[in-house]
């Protein structure tokens, strides 16, 4: 007879992974990039391509040379990492090689130095992004207008986001909320759909990787706080529904919070993340020098989230 | 419908074994009863080699506090008094005997009438449950009449009797409850007549609807019997859990079930209890469940104490099929794994689980990702993350602070954990470092 199995208890497992969360995350992901396609055409489509792959191979180089650890690129954060990289910056020609920059950055730096997935104290893609957004401030800021549907062209001509609008010329030219919920405005490319985000965080509430603590405490902060400021000054704050509906906040709150490794784990504490984050972006949004805020408030709260979980346990039973 | 409140998870069921009725499995050749089958003590035998004993003999004597008493599960000679591998490997004090016949004591009432009336006062219904080596069946095996002597200044409200049977694959409580309800009634009368108790409180998961249809009929009969149907979640059947779900109530860190006027003992226990108090039959069988997704049958045995694992296995399958990878006495939550089928059974087995190559296998461990599965997993609200972290870097004041001993091994956090992290394993080691930390302190 063959040997028997010896192992603790418990001698069951859930079959939960670290790589299906991550392959539900790119899956939530795919409603962003089909948008972005169809609003910013192949430039969009470009760009994600080059950042996964960039993604990608720099972990397995690093993985395979540097730390000399079997590979973890199947696990998929790495996808991840990618496609939240590349809808974070303007869909232009410019662009498609810069990313491979953010890349390495976002894995290299933000990732793979602290020891890989798990491990990292702040969201690699917001790392990489940030990166890009000081040191590439012209071509990170260069908007690509958006006019008709699917421009299956490399050319763009510049043009603005509804914050850089609003920053620049108050009211009167921004576009419809309709617009701004479908996504038929100016800005990085996945964050301009409303509607895809919203398709996709359903998807992932529905299949428990995210819960509703982060986006929810997020986004009502920012809708409360910016209704507040509305209500002092309607002609120098923008209304709280466009604030929501415009700049990172729908992706921020949904995709980038939510991301497991740097957000704390007990429901108080991801309300308190969430708020936090709300207040932070409207704060950048209306007295910082950037127009958009999400990426440095997302940061900033990363920073906090050791704390947060030291701070907030769990109710312990009976007491 | 009950259950308790915090975190807990939801194991695939397999309960494929609950249209098996319970069948009587044929004597052995030989029985090993060791001595160590209870919390506590080892009991002292009280036979030497060479002696005659009947089905229900005494054999070994509790002689301190915290030790039941061991019967004869056979009639036949004592071969040898000799050291025995428990079914983890572990040497232990065992009592050989060389089955002849099958000679039961004549005190021993093995008709099958039932017998409702019980006339023993609780000190005396005590005093019975240790004479014939009543222990615990939930798992943990602690000697019944330790837990029915209320200490001084204590105040029992609540007698609960376990029949969540909330681990997979499990049937024996099931088929219990289904063939013997009058039975399992009576013992759990006897016992809240001990306890000076207006209700006992028997919980059932709803995955079983059809016991609890038959015992809520019965238990009309009965006098302050109460059937409570609870939600199927694991650990449902977890003491501090149960109590929790039946009567709102929770027992704090460090803390008895007796400390919130509750006393919980198993299903299993209530019949073992029915069979000693009105049948003077002392505790000499167990049921177990033999199963397994890959086994061409499915069983419940009535089993005598001390047969082997071998023995069982023969008798139901034959032998193990080739593709075998673990077995296991328990469940598949808590259950322990069986290095050494020679090894006899205790009062304590529940089930011979035989899980396949492909099941036994565990899925490598890779980097936490901090998801906090974990956490929202564990029904007493503990970090098993942390404590993983704190006990590889030998941290254990810190884990002592963040109340690992709270753990109930549950293994709710295994379970859940996207990393398969072995924190279940992690937190033992944890659990056994603290307490040694603890011990040295004292000194």
């Amino acid at each position: 007879m063959n040997l028997l199995n010896i192992s603790g208890s418990p001698h069951v497992h859930s079959d939960e992974s670290t790589k299906k969360i991550m392959w539900r995350v790119n899956l939530a992901l795919v409603p962003m990039l089909l948008c972005g396609i169809a609003f910013f055409g192949l430039n969009a489509l470009l760009i994600s391509i080059v950042s996964v792959v960039c993604c990608c191979l720099f972990q397995w180089l690093i993985e395979k040379y540097l730390l000399k650890v079997p590979t973890t690129v199947c696990d998929g954060s790495a996808v991840v990492t990618g496609l939240l990289l590349a809808f974070n910056v303007p869909a232009t020609a410019d662009m498609i090689w810069l990313i491979a920059i953010g890349a390495l950055v976002a894995i290299g730096v933000g990732k793979m130095t602290f020891g890989g997935l798990g491990k990292n104290p702040f969201n690699p893609a917001l790392v990489g992004r940030v990166f890009l957004l000081i040191s590439f401030p012209v071509q990170m800021t260069t908007w690509p207008t958006v006019g008709k549907w699917f421009p299956m062209t490399l050319d763009t001509t510049s043009g603005a986001t509804p914050l850089g609008i609003f920053k620049e010329s108050g009211l009167s030219d921004m576009p419809s909320l309709m617009d701004a919920f479908l996504g038929h405005v100016g800005g990085s490319f996945g964050e301009v759909s409303a509607i895809a985000i919203l398709i996709g965080a359903i998807y992932l509430l529905c299949r428990k990787v995210i819960s509703w603590h982060i986006p929810v405490a997020f986004i009502g902060t920012a809708f409360l706080f910016s209704g507040i400021l509305w209500l002092c000054n309607p002609e120098q704050f923008l209304n709280p529904v466009m604030t929501i509906f415009t700049g990172g906040i729908m992706l921020g709150a949904c995709f980038m919070a939510t991301d497991m490794v740097t957000s704390p784990m007990s429901k108080l504490a991801q309300i308190i993340f969430g708020c936090g984050c709300g207040l932070l972006t409207i704060i950048i949004r209306n007295w910082g020098a950037y127009p958009e805020g999400v990426s440095f408030a997302i940061l900033l709260m990363n920073a906090v989230t050791p704390l947060l979980n030291r701070w907030c346990k769990p109710a312990r039973f009976a007491c | 419908m009950k259950t308790f409140k915090m975190g807990g998870v939801h194991p695939e069921e397999n309960k494929i074994s609950t249209q098996a009725a319970i069948e009587v499995m044929p004597l052995p050749k030989q029985v090993a009863v060791l001595m160590n089958q209870h919390l506590g003590a080892p009991a002292t035998p009280i036979v030497a080699k060479g002696d005659k004993v009947k089905v229900g003999q005494l054999i070994a004597e509790a002689q301190t506090f915290m030790c039941a008493n061991i019967h004869s599960p056979v009639s036949g000679t004592v071969n040898k008094i000799d050291v025995c591998k428990d079914f983890v490997g572990l040497p232990k004090t065992a009592i050989y005997i060389d089955v002849e016949g099958d000679e039961w004591m004549e005190i021993i009432d093995r008709t099958p009438d039932l017998k409702r009336e019980c006339n023993l006062e609780p000190k005396e219904i005590v005093a019975k449950l240790k004479e014939m080596g009543i222990v615990g069946l939930g798992g943990a095996t602690f000697p019944a009449h330790i837990k029915y002597s209320i200490p001084e200044g204590k105040k029992a409200e609540y007698l609960i009797i376990n029949a969540a049977e909330c681990e997979p694959y499990l049937t024996s409580d099931y088929r219990v409850m289904l063939e013997h309800p009058e039975e399992v009634c009576v013992g759990a009368s006897i016992l809240r007549k001990a306890l000076g108790v207006p209700n006992a409180y028997i919980g059932i998961e709803t995955n079983k609807p059809d016991a609890i249809k038959l015992m809520t009929e019965t238990a009309k009969k009965y006098e302050g019997i109460v059937i409570e149907p609870l939600k199927v979640k694991y650990p449902q059947g977890a003491e501090k859990q149960l109590i929790n779900a039946i009567t709102g109530r929770k027992v704090p860190s460090g803390k008895l079930p007796i400390d919130v006027g509750c006393v919980v003992s198993n299903l299993g226990t209530a019949f073992a209890v029915y069979e000693a108090i009105q049948k003077n039959k002392p505790l000499i069988e167990n049921i177990l469940t033999v199963t397994g997704k890959k086994l061409p049958s499915q069983h419940n045995y009535q089993c005598r104490i001390g047969i082997t694992y071998n023995d069982i296995i023969k008798h139901a399958l034959g032998e193990l099929p080739e593709t075998t990878g673990k077995v296991i006495s328990g469940g598949t939550m808590m259950g322990k794994a069986i290095s050494n089928l020679d090894a006899p059974t205790t009062k304590g087995a529940s089930s011979v689980l035989v899980m396949d190559e492909a099941e036994a296998r565990r899925n490598p461990e890779t980097n936490c990702i901090r998801c906090g599965k974990c956490m929202h997993a564990c029904p007493m609200g503990l970090e098993p993350y942390l404590f993983s972290a704190l006990v590889k870097n030998n941290r254990v004041e810190e884990a002592k602070e963040h109340n690992i001993l709270d753990c109930i091994e549950c293994g709710c956090c295994y379970f859940s954990c996207p990393a398969n992290k072995p924190l279940t394993d992690e937190i033992r080691l944890g659990k056994n470092k603290v307490r040694a930390w603890l011990a040295a302190q004292k000194h």
